[in-house]
């Protein structure tokens, strides 16, 4: 049988059956954009869940680098459920107001007015907040004085860079904050559940604490109208009315603040208000708190821990009579 | 005047209970739905506010009767008080079970601490014999007189309802519900007032 061999002795396929080099090559990189397109999609896909898990509401997005060191690793609670189960009287009392009559806050222009005992006294405008300092994100337990608690990941950076900014003089001991008070965009404003407009306060050292967060943001975003556009405090060891939210005024202040619960009801609820299991309001325990989202029918509810778990405060209140400063 | 034959008002009465269970349907639907954020908040708060409901509608029964003369309205009084009870005992369930987790020493720890909790207590406490003795044969045994001695505890039970709801609104200063139903119970129980203080004016016209 003649084999047709090629003049040099070497079998050669068809030319047929060579696969063009640019074929060869095209392969080539199509594999490789299948693998780098795998390993694409699978980050896509983290991200995708990541986004899902930090998944905001459709507000803009708001930039900022976790810090880890402030941040618990809790399970965090559902962007619908931190958004639609508030206490916020402006807009009404039942926890599903805010949600429902929000929608009417104007955030923008807004300014904050800073003054009191201040060398610097200024007025802020919402975009000159958000630039102020590097923002951050930090994931917080929120401990309402209602036994039941959140985890939200909030943005902004601690109010210390605002103390620092104006300089409060020898006489500032406390600061005050001052929430909107606006009828025509508050209904709840009509009401005489609390006296107007809102005022919550901190003692000067507290309101240096590091955890003490001027909040711009949350989940990615900035703040939901119902959580307290455009800037809120964050006191995380502190119950939850203790953060002022919508805030147009920050006062440093000679004297405690007369804050707003405290004038409604001065033996439920307490100038500093931390999270103590030990100190229970007249009417529940404050031992245990079920946390939304998670604590249902088939457990028990969660013990409440001392400074909702932030016992880095604790030399804040270092000789204090805690039951009697409750 | 409406005065139903016993046949219309057996469905009165079928009508009445299917719809009696319409808000426990309701906050089982949206429990088991999930469509609340937090269910066992609201279950506390939907019991205790329908056992209060009930509570109306009961007391409502013989004033209205007295003004429309529908005498047979008396007929659906046993079952709204009944569900009175029945929405109560599922409001102290909760308490039980959502709050203590069945945990009966503790519960009782809070009864005795908490005069806000120790005033419903008691007016659940109170609803007991009410419901115990609502059967035909009870009322027999017992005699009317006594009977309706015994069910005037409803009248005690009404006030300690009402400033149970009170303390758990006064923390907010959100009275506004409270006093709406504290309003409500007071009219009538004042109308009964009204009478016995009439029929105690006239008895001696009429003995002289």
């Amino acid at each position: 049988m003649l084999i047709k061999r090629s003049p040099n002795g070497i079998d050669l396929p068809f030319p047929s059956e060579i696969t063009p080099r640019a074929v060869y090559e095209a392969r080539r990189t199509f594999i490789k954009q299948l693998a780098v397109g795998a390993a694409g999609s699978a980050a896509l896909l983290e991200m995708a869940s990541r986004e899902a898990f930090a998944q905001g509401g459709g507000n803009p997005r708001l930039a900022a680098k976790l810090n880890p060191a402030y941040s618990a690793l809790d399970k965090q609670t559902p962007y619908k459920d931190a958004t639609s189960y508030n206490n916020f009287y402006e807009f009404g009392t039942d926890k599903g107001d805010p949600a429902a009559n929000a929608g009417s806050l104007k955030t923008r222009p807004w300014t904050v007015s800073i003054e009191g005992e201040v060398k610097k006294p200024m007025t802020l405008d919402i975009d000159a907040l958000l630039k102020l300092a590097p923002l951050e994100e930090r994931v917080y337990r929120l401990r309402c004085v209602e036994g039941w608690s959140m985890v939200i990941p909030w943005i902004g950076y601690s109010f210390a860079e605002i103390i620092k900014l104006v300089e409060p003089t020898g006489n500032a001991k406390y600061v005050e904050f001052t929430s909107l008070a606006d009828r025509r965009q508050m209904p709840g404003v009509n009401s005489r559940v609390l006296q107007w407009p809102y005022v919550e306060g901190l003692r000067l050292d507290e309101a240096h604490h590091p955890l003490t967060l001027l909040t711009l943001g949350m989940y990615g975003e900035t703040l939901a109208n119902q959580n307290g556009a455009p800037v809120r405090m964050v006191v995380p060891w502190k119950y939850g009315f203790k953060s002022a939210k919508s805030i147009v005024k920050i006062r440093f202040v000679k004297d405690q603040p007369r804050t707003s619960w405290n004038l409604s009801a001065p033996n439920e609820y307490g100038f500093y208000s931390n999270v103590n299991p030990e100190v229970d309001h007249p009417r529940w325990s404050q031992a245990s708190e079920r946390r939304i989202g998670e604590d249902g029918f088939l457990a028990r509810k969660r013990k409440t821990l001392m400074f909702n778990g932030y016992a880095d405060v604790a030399p804040l209140y270092a000789g204090m009579d805690l039951k009697k400063y409750y | 005047m409406f005065n139903p034959t016993s046949r219309q008002i057996g469905r009165i009465k079928g009508l009445v209970f299917v719809l009696a269970l319409l808000p426990l349907a309701r906050m089982v639907y949206l429990t088991v739905t999930g469509q609340l954020v937090e269910p066992l908040e609201f279950l506390t708060h939907g019991t205790g506010d329908w056992a209060l409901y009930f509570l109306c509608f009961t007391l409502a029964v013989t004033p209205l009767r007295r003004l429309s003369q529908w005498n047979w309205l008396i007929r659906l009084r046993r079952m709204l008080g009944l569900y009175m009870f029945f929405y109560a005992s599922l409001h102290f369930l909760t308490f039980l079970w959502f709050d203590h987790f069945f945990d009966l020493q503790e519960m009782w720890q809070d009864v005795l601490k908490r005069p806000f909790i120790t005033v419903g207590f008691a007016a659940f406490v109170l609803l007991i014999p009410l419901a115990l003795t609502s059967t035909n044969a009870m009322v027999r045994r017992l005699g009317g007189k006594r009977w309706q001695w015994l069910h005037r505890l409803v009248y005690v039970v009404a006030p300690l309802a009402i400033l149970h709801f009170w303390w758990m609104k006064a923390g907010k200063h959100n009275f506004a519900q409270p006093i709406l139903y504290g309003t409500i119970l007071g009219v009538l129980l004042l109308a009964r007032l009204v009478r016995v203080w009439r029929q105690s004016d006239t008895k001696p016209v009429r003995q002289g």
